[in-house]
């Protein structure tokens, strides 16, 4: 038994507990063996508790009672009957400590692997899932979902198991006794599950309204705390207050009535149970006195059942909910696993290459050689194509909806070592192409040729590993400033990270965290400013080396004059690479090769700086300051 | 830690008191049923006397009747008065946060107050539940089951004797040894969690530098740490119900073998017998009830102490509690030596010695690099931080003459991060002064430049905005909050970086309609951008927490390096 908070959750039902079952139990498989073993350590701990409570009475009749009041009463029996039964516990306790030592094997194990096996798929969906999905959806199959079923592995299945197996055997037992009696302990239960189903019923309802309430409370919360210094701002904390008062008041309403519905099962259940004993007690005895074929020893076995009857029902009723949601649980366990995994049927792959002296192309184990492309023909025969960077869109059409087109017809090039821009406002779809480059999604109209090889061709791992991005929001890892920046390149010496640190300008604040490069930082690098954090997704870029840059509005937290400072590394960085740059600044975008100026998914104007200055188009009146990029 | 707590129980307490006596009359209720269904047995049927059966059944009927009464009752109770308490711990923690000053704020993080208001309360709930119910029910059943053994045989108490500071013992040692290890493992668990939570954020890092399995290995660990910390605690949790039993039997076997000698030397009723050992079964039972009692309240604790510290938490901003509050007669701001620090440290000023003085009316625009402390400044004027040492003169008077609402009133300021709730732009815009009429709403709105794209939207200022405005663009939000502020009709309007996201002929309009419709107002205005401020009537420089330079635009240009660099860092390549 848990504490009362454990039962609090919304009892949440499983669309087909069936198949829900036959999958958490082929999951748990390996276990097989284990889980054969803790049935019967069950069975033989609840024969030994039975004993304990049913057979004291014989041993009383039969040992002690014939002995009253005999001078030197002959106890060899008593004794031997007493170490029997010593033997019969002990043998149940050591059953009852077993199981629930293995089942914490099991448990431990199953949810380790159900852990790991939900974050390796997780890791392996497409971005779009993410898209689709809230964190806090997510994270509540790692949180909730999990523990839910903890709860039911560790406890509520042993629980039901051993109470099923109580309740089987007191009722043949009762059976065996009185058939009649039995027919009215029978009626006595519809009773009580009647009123278990009731309650049930009701509480669900509360509970869920509860949920409800509890929900729009927090989010109140949440919105003011998070608005606080708004709050205190225009003096508003009165207001606020009000608006919290009603929230807070209507969950109590609604979270009384849940918690008390909770509350009461028990006493109802016990005090039934005695109700029921009375009524069993009364019939009985009339109907031994009135001769309806029953003795006073039965009558009085009879009752001593009945007595242990509804404490295993009720435990079964308060299990069943765990169960229900824990079942819940491991179908949106279950959803997520059987989520289709990013596609990628490229062939392929980046590999280092060196020329021999006939001037081909041939891969090699060394890591000064150049990255080329391993092309395998369909005859068997591989060519090896040079990594040169050229990027070609033909034709490239996308949504990431259907019917919702965010690109039209997109034909663009970028060759070896250009500076390519994307300029226009927010939803233009600048973020989209830069997407579309790595496969993070798909095309499926037009083509994308990375030096002349269509994309959908290349290992998504490999494609993605000759492209470096650095995003809009930069986003750090709990761990050293170190391997932060190792991120982008695994088998980087430390000076290889200090050296791309210094390129990136990080270098110097760097030095002056606590610990320098050993600085662990934590939540999302809360402690570093924003214009930090760039700097470091900057470095990490440039330890990966790669043919190709992405940088997505990657200085617009760094304000103008360390922008014109990073500036040379940038400038180092860039060399060399073909590179795509979003930029909401146009200082940013000035001196590319080509800016292309997006607008409703369709390039409106393309050329460099001078070029679209001279027509005096869109370009102009951004860089005028005419219109405003939101 | 209690007794701080306790307070917020308020009008509940009623409940509080009734829970417990409730509770105890029901278990008085139930020790003494058994009773009663062994006189059914031991004399009813034993003598076959029907009307002593029906009689005592319908004794125990009756009794069963109010136990049950008694049961649903304290049930209900006890829900209303942990709900209550709850709700009056979420009020009074909310109360608190409200009064917090910024610097409060910034100290426990949104986060932390977050789960404070919402996981940490509903610990401390379950806790209370536990506390008026099962920390009743199972010392008061173990003390009349206690009573009613001795009340049986005096003699075979002497088992207890025994047997409770055995198990008691025992459970003591599991639960002193088990909590450091359920602690670690929760530390261990909650790291797990953070790697989820950091994969789900930057799942686009992890799959543009194809780190899927270098991730998966680190979790593989992570999991596999959390699954021997956990098979460590509860290893041990899992003695206590097999030693339970060991006891248990142990005394029921005691038990048959000394209270069978009693038996035949008369000195016991062989019922007697079977009605001691449920009391024995009952006193273990209630054993193990206090001892998980105990762990449940062992655990809350943690989120116990978190509350209070929300409660303890001294508000280092204090209003003016003396009746005088003097008028703000003008717009002017004096700083005086300011030195001010965010850990009240004197060795680590954020802002040092600052001294300047803007008269009424006047525009000021402020420049200065990321962390020169620009923001810092403004904050201090409507009080939001207070000085460590200096002073800061606003219409006159020395800001903490006033009450702070008087000041905060005639001080309007638009934060960096400009905050919109959820509601419709009308709602939002009303916070700014709630009796606003349309027309007053309509020309704050053209003044900010908001009131053309405002019209432009179907439902005009009825517009619902989502949380946080997501629905508008940066420009949009930014111009709606500059209204919210102008609704207030303040004496001084602070902009603090408050137009980055606005074109710059948007930028230019809304400085151009300050001039004109509020030109009385003072205007501080922290930009990025020179254009913003370079039509100001000063603009201060900042650099590393101190003014590097005040004057008019030229004058800087002539004379200030940072200025002229930041400056040139923007013109380059303009045509």
């Amino acid at each position: 038994m848990a504490g009362p908070g454990s039962k609090h959750k919304p009892v949440a039902r499983p669309r087909n507990a069936g198949k829900i079952i036959k999958r958490l139990l082929k999951y748990m498989s390996i276990y097989r063996f284990q889980l054969i073993i803790v049935g019967i350590l069950i069975i033989i701990s609840s024969f030994a508790s039975v004993a304990g409570n049913y057979f004291l009475k014989p041993v009383i009749n039969n040992y002690i009672v014939p002995f009253i009041g005999k001078e030197n009463p002959d106890l060899s029996g008593l004794v031997s009957i007493l170490i029997l039964m010593g033997a019969i516990y002990l043998t149940g306790v050591l059953a009852s400590y077993l199981y629930a030592r293995i089942m914490v094997n099991i448990s431990t194990g199953t949810l380790k692997k159900m852990r790991t096996d939900l974050f390796t798929h997780m890791e392996s969906l497409p971005i779009k899932y993410f898209d689709t999905h809230t964190h806090g959806e997510l994270m509540s199959r790692y949180t909730n979902d999990i523990d839910t079923l903890r709860e039911m592995i560790s406890q509520s299945l042993p629980n039901m198991f051993s109470s099923g197996l109580t309740i089987i055997g007191v009722f043949i037992m009762m059976l065996v006794l009185s058939p009649v009696l039995t027919v009215l302990v029978i009626l006595m239960l519809v009773l009580m599950l009647n009123i278990i189903k009731f309650l049930g019923k009701k509480s669900g309802a509360y509970f869920q309204k509860q949920q409800r309430e509890l929900g729009r409370l927090n989010g109140y919360i949440e919105e003011m705390i998070e608005g606080q210094k708004v709050v205190k701002v225009f003096s508003h904390e009165e207001k606020v207050l009000d608006q919290f008062g009603r929230l807070n008041d209507e969950l109590a309403v609604a979270s009384t009535n849940a918690h008390t519905f909770a509350n009461i099962l028990m006493p109802i259940m016990g005090n039934l149970s005695y109700l029921q004993y009375a009524i069993t007690a009364a019939i009985g005895a009339i109907m031994a006195v009135n001769g309806a074929g029953i003795d006073l020893g039965t009558i009085a076995s009879f009752l001593q059942f009945t007595r242990s009857f509804s404490h295993p029902i009720t435990q079964m009723s308060q299990q069943l909910n765990s169960i229900l949601s824990a079942l819940a649980g491991a179908e949106r366990i279950f959803e997520v696993l059987d989520e289709a995994p990013e596609k990628d049927d490229g062939c392929v792959e980046l590999v280092r290459a060196q020329y021999n002296i006939n001037g081909e192309l041939i891969e090699t184990e060394s890591k000064d050689g150049i990255w080329a492309w391993k092309y395998p023909h369909d005859n068997g025969s591989i060519t090896y194509i040079p990594v040169k960077g050229d990027v070609r869109f033909e034709d490239v059409t996308f949504g990431y909806e259907e019917n919702k087109t965010v690109l039209k017809s997109i034909s663009l090039y970028a060759k070896p070592g250009q500076k390519i821009a994307f300029v226009g406002s927010t939803g233009a779809g600048k973020t989209t192409i830069t997407n579309l480059i790595n496969r993070f999604y798909d095309v499926p109209d037009g083509k994308i040729r990375f030096d002349g090889i269509n994309i959908n061709k290349i290992k998504k791992a490999h494609l993605r590993r000759s492209l470096s991005m650095v995003l809009q929001d930069t986003h750090l890892f709990t761990d050293t400033v170190m391997e932060n920046i190792r991120y982008g390149r695994l088998d980087a010496t430390d000076e290889e990270v200090i050296k791309a640190a210094k390129l990136a300008n990080a270098h110097s604040f760097i030095k002056h965290l606590p610990e320098g490069y050993n600085t662990v930082l934590t939540a999302d690098g809360a402690n570093l400013s924003q214009g930090q954090r760039q700097l470091l997704a900057i470095a990490r870029a440039a330890v990966a080396d790669p043919p190709v840059l992405i940088l997505d509005e990657a200085t617009s937290s760094i304000d103008t004059r360390t922008e014109a400072l990073i500036e040379k590394g940038m400038d180092t960085l860039m060399e060399g690479r073909t590179v795509f740059v979003i930029a909401h600044r146009l200082s940013t975008v000035r001196n590319s090769n080509a800016i292309m100026v997006l607008e409703n998914g369709e390039i409106i104007e393309r050329g460099d700086h001078d070029d679209l200055i001279a027509a005096k188009g869109k370009y102009y009146q951004l860089y005028t300051g005419m219109f405003e990029l939101t | 830690m209690v007794k701080k707590l306790l307070p917020s129980l308020g009008e509940f307490k009623k409940f509080a008191i009734l829970t417990p006596l409730l509770v105890i009359a029901e278990v008085i209720l139930e020790i003494y049923i058994p009773f009663l269904m062994s006189k059914i047995i031991d004399v009813g049927i034993k003598n076959s006397d029907t009307n002593y059966i029906l009689k005592i059944g319908a004794l125990m009927i009756l009794m069963a009747l109010f136990s049950l009464l008694f049961g649903v009752l304290a049930g209900k109770f006890a829900a209303t008065a942990s709900v209550g308490f709850a709700k009056g711990l979420r009020k009074t923690l909310f109360e608190k946060i409200q009064m917090f000053s910024f610097a409060n704020v910034d100290k426990f993080s949104t986060a932390s107050l977050i789960t404070r208001l919402t996981t940490d309360i509903n610990h401390t709930q379950v806790a209370f539940q536990i506390s008026i119910r099962m920390l009743v029910r199972a010392p008061i059943m173990l003390i009349s089951a206690t009573l009613m053994a001795y009340t049986i045989n005096p003699r075979l108490c002497i088992i207890f004797l025994v047997a409770i500071p055995l198990l008691s013992a025992a459970f003591y040692l599991i639960g002193t040894k088990a909590f450091p290890l359920f602690k670690e493992m929760l530390k261990k668990y909650d790291g797990l969690n953070a790697m989820v939570q950091e994969n789900l954020i930057g799942i686009r890092v992890v799959k543009a530098f194809v780190r899927e399995d270098h991730e998966n290995e680190k979790f593989r660990k992570a999991a596999e740490d959390v699954r021997l910390a956990q098979l460590k605690a509860e290893k041990l949790l899992v003695l206590n119900m097999p030693i339970m039993q060991f006891v248990m039997y142990g005394c029921m076997i005691a038990i048959s073998w000394f209270g069978g000698n009693m038996i035949i030397r008369g000195a016991m009723e062989t019922g007697e017998l079977m009605s001691f050992i449920s009391y024995v079964t009952q006193i273990l039972v209630s054993l193990m009830m206090i001892t998980m009692a105990f762990v449940i309240i062992i655990i809350s604790r943690a989120s116990m102490t978190r509350i209070v510290e929300v409660i303890d938490e001294e508000i280092d901003i204090k209003d003016n509690s003396s009746s005088e509050d003097p008028v703000i007669g003008d717009g002017s701001v004096v700083f005086e030596n300011v030195n001010f620090s965010y850990s009240k440290n004197e060795d680590n000023l954020t802002l040092c010695d600052i001294s300047f003085e803007i008269e009424s009316g006047e525009t000021i625009g402020i420049i200065g690099g990321t962390g020169s402390a620009k923001t810092t400044l403004v904050q201090l004027i409507p009080r939001l931080y207070d000085v460590l040492s200096g002073r800061i003169l606003v219409g006159g008077h020395d800001v903490k003459e006033y009450r702070l609402d008087t000041l905060r009133n005639a001080v309007a300021m638009v934060l960096q991060k400009n905050v919109l709730f959820s509601g419709t732009i009308k709602e939002n815009l009303k916070w700014g002064n709630e009796n606003a009429t349309d027309e007053e709403i309509t020309e704050a709105c053209k003044i900010a430049q908001a009131y053309d794209f405002i019209q432009s939207f179907p439902d005009g200022f009825d517009t619902q905005l989502g949380q946080g405005g997501v629905n508008l663009s940066g420009g949009q939000k930014q111009r709606l909050t500059i209204a919210r502020a102008l609704l207030k009709k303040p004496k001084i309007l602070i902009l603090d970086d408050s137009t980055s996201a606005v074109d710059t002929a948007t930028d230019s309009k809304i400085r151009e309609a300050f001039s004109q419709k509020i030109s009385n107002t003072t205007t501080i205005i922290i930009a990025q951008r020179i254009s913003s401020v370079c039509d100001a009537d000063r603009i201060i420089v900042m650099d590393d927490g101190k003014i590097d330079a005040i004057g008019t635009h030229d004058e800087l240009l002539a004379t200030n390096s940072i200025y002229r660099e930041v400056y040139e860092s923007q013109q380059k390549g303009v045509a």
